[in-house]
């Protein structure tokens, strides 16, 4: 299945890194090493979840570990999307909230 | 007497300035912060192999935020330092951690919550849309990820982030489709007098605004946001002018806040005393002139404390940590001290000018529409605690979150707190302090059940 886009993050330094693969729910994403899972997220125009309570995509909020809006799942944890670094190989499952 | 066990938790120029203080008189304290590295939010340092300069991140403040890099980094070896660690409560005189999904559990004789801040919001109808962002966190993505939340970004809100982030936006090569401040320009001439106790920061203040103009950046003054367009995606930001017009404004990210304000949620956790400040329409933590919390033993300093800024944060750090090296029998340096009042006095005076220049706009968060979400986490819009102020008598905040479950979710009100008692003060009549402040809930962050103990 192919993700809806959520609008997306511009890069706009620091494009001179190492990239590496990950999965999204299946899909490959690429990354740079130094990104954050968010950033990945977000620059593929994915949300890392589903409000539980139906009321569509969140792609976090505050980008410092305070509003709780980017739980998604990381190698099988449940992780704080924008305090996560992305690894090679990486496997992200989203809508954390959808799923319990 | 055997040294003291002291813990300072945050690592930004509060956490950093306490923590080499405590050094120099001979302790070697125990820092928890949950940053990977130390520096705060403010002076959050990039991810290694990131090769922009200070000057392209900090700007102005390039060497503020070296200097206190450098100051903690010359610490290393006298201290027991735990990055990536958060702290989800204090229990009498020990604190529980949780880093990589391992517990933690530490002693102490004294305690520094050096905790920091967090944007104050005003909800709107999308704020849940992935692309709306705090204006805190638009700047982490530029400072820490060389990113911008979208390719034309709108600002709005108000208080010193919101000219400083579009600033650092455009210089940065990034699009700013607009900046809306919710503070007119008729106030802002009239705040100009008090504000001048800080005359640097108001001259880089005005600097930003003459900048982004003179680039042609669209700046609207007096307007308060209505509503995200788009349906999945932000399209743009309806906005009501100051005569009350409604303009949309075309952009595809929306940075937002109000001013900051403290996180407190450990020290509520603690046991501290907290009383209403009316002057910023909120609880704080109730300190002495030196950062004593009611709690023996507990001290509080920097923006955790009370907003002030990062000036006045690495001020009142060091002042916590001379009042803990005081009360466990350590001479003082009145000379130092002295030297700490002035300064602080000096700052404080231009706190309270810019806390009164650019106000919370609570009239326009008491009266949102009954359809905006208030509460994030669980999903409950503002209409919900209306009717249960009608129907159920509600007139409480805690009372507020077992009727409604606003407050109840992940973020324990941390982002729908401050609106949630304006509309519950004015739809019940009762002045904002009478209706409360959320009781403190451990863990203060979500901790996974799977948590195992590990020193």
């Amino acid at each position: 299945m192919t993700h809806p886009r959520y609008g997306s993050f511009d890069r706009v330094a620091e494009t001179d890194r190492r990239a590496l693969r990950m999965t999204v729910d299946g899909e490959a994403v690429a990354a740079l090493v130094g990104d954050t899972v968010l950033t990945a997220l977000r620059l593929a125009g994915l949300a890392p979840r589903v409000s539980e309570f139906g009321d569509g995509a969140r792609a976090g909020f505050c980008l410092m570990g305070a509003c709780q809006d980017c739980w998604l799942a990381v190698d099988g944890r449940r992780m704080r999307a924008c305090a996560t670094y992305v690894r090679d190989g990486m496997v992200i499952v989203t809508g954390w909230g959808e799923t319990g | 007497m055997s040294a003291p066990r002291v813990i300072v938790v945050g690592a930004g120029p509060a956490g950093v300035r306490a923590v080499e203080t405590l050094v120099t008189h001979g302790l070697a304290p125990t820092v928890i912060d949950e940053a990977p590295a130390a520096g705060g939010q403010i002076y959050r340092r990039q991810p290694a192999g990131f090769r922009r300069s200070l000057a392209d991140i900090h700007g102005f403040e390039a060497g503020r935020a070296g200097r206190l890099h450098a100051a903690f980094d010359a610490l290393a070896g006298k201290i027991d330092y735990r990055p990536k660690t958060q702290v989800w409560t204090v229990a009498g005189t020990r604190i529980l951690t949780l880093r990589d999904g391992r517990a933690g559990d530490h002693r102490f004789d004294a305690l520094i919550l050096a905790t920091g801040a967090r944007d104050r919001v005003m909800p709107f109808r999308g704020w849940t849309l992935p692309g709306v962002y705090t204006l805190g966190g638009a700047q982490v993505a530029l400072k820490h990820q060389g990113c911008a939340i979208g390719a034309r970004t709108i600002f709005v809100g108000g208080g010193p982030l919101l000219y400083l982030v579009a600033y650092q936006y455009a210089k940065a090569g990034a699009g700013v489709a607009a900046v809306i401040d919710g503070v007119g320009a008729t106030a802002k001439l009239r705040a100009l007098p008090r504000l001048a106790a800080g005359r640097s920061t108001l001259a880089k203040g005005l600097y930003y605004v003459a900048w982004l103009r003179a680039h042609g950046v669209r700046v609207i003054e007096g307007a308060l946001p209505e509503a995200v367009a788009g349906a999945d995606a932000v399209e743009g930001l309806r906005l009501r002018d100051r005569r009350g017009r409604a303009v949309t404004v075309a952009g595809d990210a929306i940075a937002t806040g109000f001013g900051l304000e403290p996180e407190t949620r450990l020290a509520d956790l603690a046991g501290c005393d907290f009383r209403f400040d009316a002057g910023d329409r909120l609880w704080l933590p109730e300190t002495d002139g030196e950062g004593r919390s009611s709690v023996a033993g507990i001290y509080l300093a920097g923006d955790g404390a009370r907003i002030a800024g990062a000036l006045a944060a690495e001020i009142t750090g060091e002042r916590a940590a001379r009042a803990l090296l005081a009360d466990f029998g350590q001479a003082r340096d009145p000379a130092r001290d002295a030297v700490l009042r002035r300064r602080l006095g000096r700052l404080d005076r231009f706190r309270a000018a810019l806390a009164h220049a650019f106000p919370y706009p609570h009239q326009a968060a008491a009266a949102m529409a009954d359809a905006v979400m208030l509460c994030r986490c669980e999903a409950i819009a503002a209409g919900a605690l209306r009717a249960a102020v009608r129907d159920l008598g509600c007139d409480d905040l805690n009372r507020a979150k077992a009727f409604t479950r606003i407050g109840m979710g992940r973020c324990q009100g941390r982002f729908c707190a401050t609106a949630a008692a304006e509309v519950l003060a004015a739809t019940s009549g009762r002045d904002l302090a009478a209706v409360g402040r959320p009781r403190g809930q451990a863990p203060a962050k979500p901790v996974p059940l799977t948590a195992g103990a590990d020193q």
